[in-house]
């Protein structure tokens, strides 16, 4: 589990970011600073905090930023899906155009940015190959008093660059077969079971998060 | 909440990659609105998905692609304000995706009869597979019906037993063509379920197979 000193490692050289509230042991080293610092956004959580100012403070900067990453990431991922060049800029763009406009929907303490943004830029590739719309579960929508601390905002990211480099560090057939799945070349049936990926711990956190929801719902 | 039938892993990464029938995301949506352990395992499966992208070349965007989309949200801000979007119908028995597809509530379903007491509506998805309600009256048995591909079975309103065991509201059943079962509705109350078979063909990430969906449709 997460404990104070892998918080008080991270939190003296990481302010509070834009919006993002800290807590408990963080707050005594937050100094009441909002300042957007380099510190949380490249060595454990990054993009997080950009994608926190999009949402909470509407930060047009933060977004630029947040643009500049992930629209050629998104578009190559749409290529891979299958579209070709000029339908995957129209879609990158669009699945942008949604970040900005459901930023009120992420929530740190279940999703890394790249997580979130790749089920918004799977939903596209529905929406436009196959003309359907998908079918969402539920929200589980959240207000103020149920806003995660940072220790599971850090603890589910942290968990989620552990699952990116482990995904490097697979056999490269392993990884290619994964990455198929995802790109929707490839049967799921073989791979389900066994990813080779540790998804267990992940897996944990976020129902955590997913407790601590329900409980403020209450 | 306590679901004691879940999505396979199977089918919540197919979720996640976005290969599966309408049909069959309906069920799987549906079943993670009533269930936080499926919806926890398939936030690692989309986690999978995040690594994926993130690994991922880059392809460039075009040139006047910044502008483009800041263009795009300007107008926008301008003209709506972003709400928070309020489902409007609320049913205790229908969780928000079985009531879009719906158009509303349980007082909403279009039912047909399918003889002894049983009713079904079959939902608007695309034909890759097949959606339905199922209504099943306290007590009665669905007749045997060993069905040749994938059925699901997903409970909303009462329960069912057969020889996968007991289900109630939340629970999935995942039935492959090798379960031959008799769901029997528990005595104390009249069951909805719902139910989706797979159709012929097009089952991309499961071996095709020749659907024989139940109750003559």
């Amino acid at each position: 589990m997460f404990t104070t000193n892998v918080l008080s490692s991270v939190c003296p050289a990481s302010p509070v970011a834009n919006g993002v509230k800290m807590r408990d042991s963080c707050k005594e080293h937050a100094n009441g600073t909002k300042t957007l610092t380099e510190g949380l956004r490249n060595t454990v959580v990054p993009w997080v905090d950009d994608l926190i100012a999009v949402r909470d403070d509407r930060d047009e900067t933060a977004f630029i930023r947040v643009f500049g990453h992930f629209g050629p990431r998104v578009k190559a991922f749409l290529m891979r899906t299958g579209m070709d060049a000029a339908l995957a800029e129209e879609c990158a763009q669009e699945v942008l155009v949604t970040v900005w406009n459901k930023a009120h929907l992420y929530d740190a303490s279940r999703a890394s940015p790249s997580t979130w943004i790749f089920t918004i830029a799977r939903n596209k590739k529905i929406d436009v190959l196959r003309k359907q719309r998908r079918p969402e579960p539920e929200d589980l929508p959240w207000g103020p008093e149920a806003e995660p601390d940072q220790a599971e905002v850090l603890g589910l990211q942290q968990e989620s660059e552990q699952l990116g480099r482990a995904l490097r560090d697979l056999p490269e057939k392993q990884r290619e077969l994964i990455e198929k799945a995802y790109f929707g070349d490839l049967s799921h049936s073989e791979i389900a079971d066994q990813t080779g990926l540790p998804l267990g711990t992940i897996k944990s956190r976020i129902r955590l998060a997913l407790e601590r929801l329900r409980h403020s719902m209450k | 909440m306590t679901v004691k039938h879940h999505l396979t892993d199977e089918l919540l990464m197919a979720y996640s990659a976005g290969d599966l029938p309408e049909a069959v995301n309906l069920i799987v949506a549906t079943h993670i609105s009533l269930c936080d352990e499926c919806r926890a395992a398939l936030g690692s499966y989309d986690a999978v998905g995040g690594a994926v992208l993130d690994t991922c070349d880059t392809v460039e965007m075009s040139k006047n692609s910044l502008n483009s989309v800041l263009d795009m949200i300007h107008a926008q801000d301008s003209q709506v304000q972003d709400k928070p979007v309020s489902t409007t119908v609320q049913d205790d028995v229908l969780p928000a995706p079985l009531i879009d597809y719906i158009g509303g509530g349980l007082d909403s379903v279009r039912w047909r009869s399918a003889g002894m007491g049983v009713k079904q509506a079959i939902l608007p998805t695309s034909k890759d597979a097949t959606a339905r309600l199922l209504y099943i009256p306290a007590g009665t048995a669905i007749p045997d019906h060993g069905h040749h591909g994938l059925e699901l079975t997903l409970v909303l309103k009462g329960a069912f037993q057969d020889e996968g065991g007991y289900f109630g509201r939340g629970d999935i059943e995942v039935a492959s063509e090798d379960l031959n079962h008799t769901p029997v509705a528990d005595i104390s109350e009249d069951c909805i379920c719902l139910a989706v078979t797979d159709a012929p063909l097009k089952f991309k990430g499961l071996v095709p197979r020749i659907a024989q969906p139940f109750l003559g449709i």
